[in-house]
């Protein structure tokens, strides 16, 4: 916390010396740290427990539910063709999260440099926003084909609107002070932008980045269900289809495995590039 | 000596602010008449929305008069400013979260084209004046509210001001550290020769600090009276109890409260 640190800083002298208390407290903290860890593994492995004694128990059919069993058997046997389908979505995935980002950012930049370029254009995005996914992504194959290009666009298009609200957001809403203080040192208009407003809009800029993190995987997988053999999406329809439903939770495990990964990217990058804020909100 | 150089620090002739609302037009500042010699500590006291803020911003081309004439160290304040003659203090410190205290002194030196500024002062020597040394490489947040106000008075003088602003620095801080931070500043002002103008709402603070004390009538903003401060330099905190001090703090509260 901010207001301890800066106690800590301005009385040093205040400290006593207490081994025994401070042994105490730290290894409080360090349960603390360990529970935080280990709890949610528990809880995972008491309900895949759970699940695979009720698929036993209820003698539950396979395409109706698999047991966890069945599933981790996938996992392991077909890993090949898991990761063959996994590439594509990744590919998909990232370049629609890179493109989608970029644009909106672009946007953001536009929108705060002249306030008519957002009165045009905002309306606009919302109307296109409010287009659901499952919606947008046939009329893309249609404009754009069976390859990978419609489903990096749905990906880019999903990514595209929280970071142009939170970038635009981020540009704008600097401190006055801020503002004042950067006239009378005389700074120019990009003087202004790159030190005051793109520091200042990082914290939203990120936020709205782990977002994106897992709606360009869902985007991407979504762009898969049409028109494609290859992907998480292809893979999740065609086991469907054959009520192949181990293969479809195996299919979606990695799916999700991936996502996570990619937020915990992201959240690294927060993590490195925002130390001051990190610090602050802690 | 040339005209320039024997100008005063900051002229105002009838200078008048009105903001214009939806609601109707406020006027702010009302003909204010006034002349700060340079070199001197000049304190502005008064009520709330009596303007003392927006004075102050005038002066450092923040705000344009509607109407009057004022100059700044002998030309208009966008020349001063430009030229990176003024220095402006916050009430918020204005720190950039994301740089450590080093670099947020060093800002004037990055923008605006101050790279090689005339009256430039050290960084390190500003740090150790204002008493941080050691504290190069902490960010804003560590720091303590008076701590961070020590760093926004190094930042204002690294550029080697004429003219120094304040608005209300010490405002948000405890009484203590105001105090001591009051103390200190009537020493960074012996020591650089700058002219000072401080904004406060706090009779004691304006009493204690100032050579002159502009005391503002509010709605409009006014001059209301322009009172010499006699009490001897250098000043201690101790001098607050003398009687002449108390004299003086008791006359600023009746023209106060006449406001």
């Amino acid at each position: 916390m901010a207001a301890d640190q800066a106690q800590a800083a301005t009385m040093g002298g205040a400290f006593a010396e207490d081994l025994e208390a401070q042994a105490r407290f730290m290894a409080n903290k360090r349960y603390l740290a360990r529970r935080r860890r280990v709890l949610p593994i528990v809880v995972l492995f008491a309900f895949l427990f759970l699940w695979w004694g009720a698929v036993e128990l209820f003698d539950i059919k396979p395409f109706i539910a698999p047991s966890p069993v069945a599933v981790a058997d996938v996992l392991y046997h077909r890993f090949g063709i898991l990761m063959e389908n996994l590439v594509p979505t990744v590919i998909e995935a990232v370049c629609g999260f890179l493109l989608g980002n970029f644009a909106a950012i672009s946007f953001a930049t536009l929108f705060v440099w002249r306030k008519t370029v957002e009165e045009a254009l905002f309306p606009i995005a919302v109307m296109v926003n409010t287009i659901p996914v499952v919606a947008k992504a046939p009329i893309l194959v249609l404009l754009l084909g069976n390859g990978v290009e419609p489903k990096i666009a749905i990906a880019a298009i999903i990514c595209f609107f929280p970071t142009l609200v939170n970038m635009t957001r981020g540009l704008r809403d600097v401190r006055p002070e801020q503002i004042e203080l950067m006239r009378i040192l005389s700074a120019t208009t990009s003087e202004v932008f790159f030190r005051i407003r793109v520091p200042n809009a990082l914290p939203a800029l990120f936020s709205s980045l782990k977002i994106a993190s897992s709606t360009a995987v869902i985007g991407a997988i979504v762009g898969e269900w049409i028109g494609t053999t290859k992907g998480i999406g292809a893979l999740i329809v065609q086991s469907t289809y054959n009520y192949d439903s181990p293969l479809l939770y195996a299919t979606i495990v990695v799916g999700s495995t991936f996502s996570a990964c990619f937020f915990g990217v992201v959240s690294l990058a927060e993590r490195a590039m925002l130390r001051w804020n990190v610090a602050q909100n802690n | 000596m040339d005209v320039a150089h024997v100008s005063d620090a900051v002229n105002c002739e009838r200078v008048s602010v009105r903001f214009t609302t939806e609601r109707g037009t406020v006027t702010a500042l009302e003909n204010i008449d006034l002349t700060i010699p340079r070199g001197s500590f000049l304190t502005l006291l008064g009520p709330s929305g009596c303007g003392k803020s927006t004075l102050l911003r005038v002066m450092a081309d923040l705000i344009e008069p509607s109407s009057g004439k004022i100059s700044v160290l002998g030309d208009v304040p966008s020349v001063a400013r430009r030229n990176r003659e003024i220095g402006f203090v916050f009430q918020d410190s204005a720190l950039l979260p994301w740089r450590n205290v080093m670099d947020n002194v060093t800002l004037p030196f990055q923008v605006g084209g101050g790279k090689s500024l005339p009256g430039a002062r050290s960084p390190q020597d500003l740090l150790n004046l204002v008493g941080l040394a050691g504290w190069e490489n902490a960010l804003p947040h560590e720091l303590s509210g008076g701590m961070r106000q020590r760093v926004a008075i190094a930042r204002a003088l690294v550029s080697g001001p004429k003219l120094l602003l304040m608005d209300e620095p010490f405002g948000a801080l405890d009484e203590i550290t105001r105090d001591r931070l009051n103390e200190e500043l009537l020493q960074v002002w012996e020591s650089t020769g700058t002219t000072i103008v401080f904004v406060t709402h706090s009779i004691y603070e304006a009493a204690f600090l100032g050579q002159q004390v502009l005391l503002l009538a509010a709605r409009p903003g006014r001059v209301r009276e322009l009172v010499p401060v006699t009490l001897p330099t250098p000043r201690r905190l101790a001098m607050r109890e003398t009687t002449e001090f108390v004299t003086l703090a008791g006359t600023l509260r009746r023209i106060l409260e006449g406001c």
